[in-house]
């Protein structure tokens, strides 16, 4: 009997099933607030571009929509006019070239721009993540550094990145490192930050009488590391390598835009902007959030498999 | 000082310098536990039991007075990785198996794999753990952890378990078992044994001698000997020797608050 009354609720729920796992996950909020943000964006058109002369004599609102969601350099692009850009710009054109040289990348071609910015973003984040494990190690085991260092850490963040870049750039540019390089620089720059302070925090994170544990064991300091300080830091790690993955990628931009670069999203943002091309502009910073949804939802992945394996409660 | 002098305590002072003031954790405190002993030591809370324990495990370094174990200093003893640490909660790693969580200390000394692996399963085994081997400590109860904790103390056969209320924060029910385990399992091993606890049935049945502390800051009044038979079960507790001995400390407990007033 009572396995019949244990059943019945989930026999009931079964024609639900699909519609309770999506409202259990992300989907359905996701999708109302995209359908939103982009009910907003079209009715924002109109507005946006309204002094623009192609608008100056159309009549009817119905009308004035239709043409404002058409203009070719609006200042306000509508979504689809942006979906098209980049269909266009990415699978619409070939992304290989011949030239004398062999096949290479074609700079029409949305795609190679962000393989550009990427591969500045993972130098970058991979030099300004080892660095910033590096800081936090170094500030955790030296007491002196703690105060020493810490100030200039968080003073470094506080000078406006825009400022300092062109000056990376052209520093590095006068010693003959051009290219990658300085880009990855100004990415490390941002992208250390975020992992030194989550860092100190999760190495510092074990509990007094887990270190004392250590301690009757003569743990040394390295096995304390090895054994406890480390694996104990792996939430904060994760969380601080999705700041920074973030922050790298803006750095990357950010570094292309001072000496007006020939390739990358910000080359792409820069000869937008210079020719009033607005639907390129947005273009690009689309493909950029891409990117970032993208290098993020890697790293969570990352995050995910590595807490399973270390036991994590599901 | 005979060979089978375990920890002699002796003149043993030790106050903590805090932003308000001293703190007398300890005073004048005199005490010899021979090899084998299970004593524990009972007292109000803040008294400094866990202070005293820290400094036989040269967690804390005393203000005055001398401390040996086993014939070395405590700092020489924890170099020799003589002590076997118990604490209030099971510091489990969380991200450790039981099994691998009673191998820690012995990976810690470097211990071959395969000898980890064998004594992990005996002193699992010893903690009646042998199936939650590959279980993660969440997936365990609170006196099943502290079972673990008891079995990675037990792995590498220190010279001396020391442990602060380790069933503090479990159920009574689960604590008497734990209590009649922990007889037996010192029946087997023959460690010395220091165990801090504020409860007196617990005290009176797992000692061999009772050390009676008063509040801060703590004093030695009593040391009480008792002993019920090494296969004495939980039903010795309704036993008129068993309350005569309870009656005892309780007696010095109270005693030990009068200093107060
Ligand atoms: N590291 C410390 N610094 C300052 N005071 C401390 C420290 N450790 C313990 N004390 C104080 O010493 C006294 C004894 O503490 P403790 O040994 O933990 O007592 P018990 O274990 O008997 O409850 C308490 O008053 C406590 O506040
Ligand atoms: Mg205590």
């Amino acid at each position: 009997m009572s396995s019949v009354a244990l059943q019945t609720p989930r026999e009931a729920a079964a024609p639900h099933r699909v519609w309770d796992g999506l409202r259990r996950g992300a989907l359905v909020p996701v999708l109302t607030l995209t359908a939103i943000i982009l009910a907003v964006w079209y009715l924002a058109c109109l507005p946006m571009n309204r002094d623009l002369p192609q608008l100056a004599r159309v009549e009817g609102l119905a009308n004035r929509y239709e043409a404002a969601w058409s203009l070719e350099r609006p200042v306000l692009p509508a979504p689809h006019q942006i979906i098209t850009e980049l269909y266009a710009s990415t699978i619409g054109t070939r992304l290989l070239r011949e030239t004398a040289d062999g096949l290479v990348l074609n700079p029409r071609n949305l795609l190679t721009h962000a393989w550009v910015t990427i591969s500045a973003t993972l130098a970058g984040f991979v030099i300004g993540v080892t660095l910033g494990i590096a800081l936090a190690v170094a500030i955790v085991h030296v007491n002196a550094l703690r105060r020493s260092l810490m100030p200039w850490i968080v003073a470094s963040q506080s000078i406006p990145i825009l400022a300092i870049a062109p000056i990376i750039i052209v520093a590095l540019g006068s010693v003959g490192i051009v290219g990658l390089l300085p880009k990855a620089v100004i990415s490390a720059y941002l992208s250390f930050f975020p992992v030194t302070i989550g860092m100190v925090k999760g190495l510092t994170s074990p509990d007094a009488m887990l270190l004392d544990l250590m301690r009757t064991y003569n743990a040394s300091g390295t096995q304390t590391f090895v054994k406890l300080r480390w694996p104990a830091a792996m939430p904060l790690l994760f969380a601080s390598l999705k700041v920074s993955i973030s922050i790298s990628l803006v750095g990357a931009i950010v570094g292309e835009l001072p000496t007006g670069a020939q390739a990358g999203i910000g080359a792409r943002l820069l000869s937008g902007s210079y020719y009033g091309q607005t639907v390129q502009i947005w273009s690009a910073l689309v493909m950029a959030a891409i990117l970032a949804a993208l290098l993020v939802a890697l790293i969570t992945l990352a995050e995910k498999l590595t807490l399973k394996a270390m036991g994590a409660r599901p | 000082m005979s060979a089978q002098t375990a920890i002699d305590i002796r003149n043993l002072s030790l106050t903590f310098q805090t932003g308000d003031g001293p703190v007398y954790a300890l005073a004048d405190a005199n005490l010899t536990i021979a090899k084998g002993e299970f004593v524990s030591f009972i007292g109000p809370s803040g008294c400094g039991k866990t202070t005293l324990l820290r400094v036989i495990a040269d967690l804390e370094q005393p203000t005055s007075g001398s401390i040996s174990v086993n014939g070395l200093s405590p700092h020489q003893a924890r170099l020799k990785r003589q002590y076997g640490y118990v604490f209030q909660a099971p510091a489990l790693y969380p991200w450790r198996t039981v099994e691998a969580n009673v191998m820690l200390p012995l990976e810690v000394f470097g211990l071959p794999k395969a000898e980890r692996r064998e004594r992990a399963r005996k002193h699992l085994d010893m903690v009646r753990l042998s199936g939650f081997a590959k279980k993660f400590p969440w997936q365990l109860s609170g006196g099943m952890q502290q079972r673990v904790s008891i079995a990675r103390a037990l792995s590498f056969e220190p010279e001396l378990l020391l442990m602060d209320e380790p069933f503090g924060a479990l159920d009574e029910i689960v604590r008497d078992q734990l209590n009649e385990q922990l007889v037996k399992l010192w029946n087997e091993t023959r460690k010395t044994v220091v165990f801090v606890t504020h409860s007196i049935p617990e005290a009176v049945f797992l000692s061999s001698r009772i050390v009676v502390m008063s509040p801060r800051p703590g004093r030695i009044i009593d040391v009480i000997d008792c002993d019920f038979g090494l296969d004495r079960t939980l039903d010795i507790r309704e036993s008129p020797e068993f309350l005569k001995v309870a009656h005892r400390v309780r007696e010095g407990l109270r005693a030990g608050h009068s200093y107060d007033e």
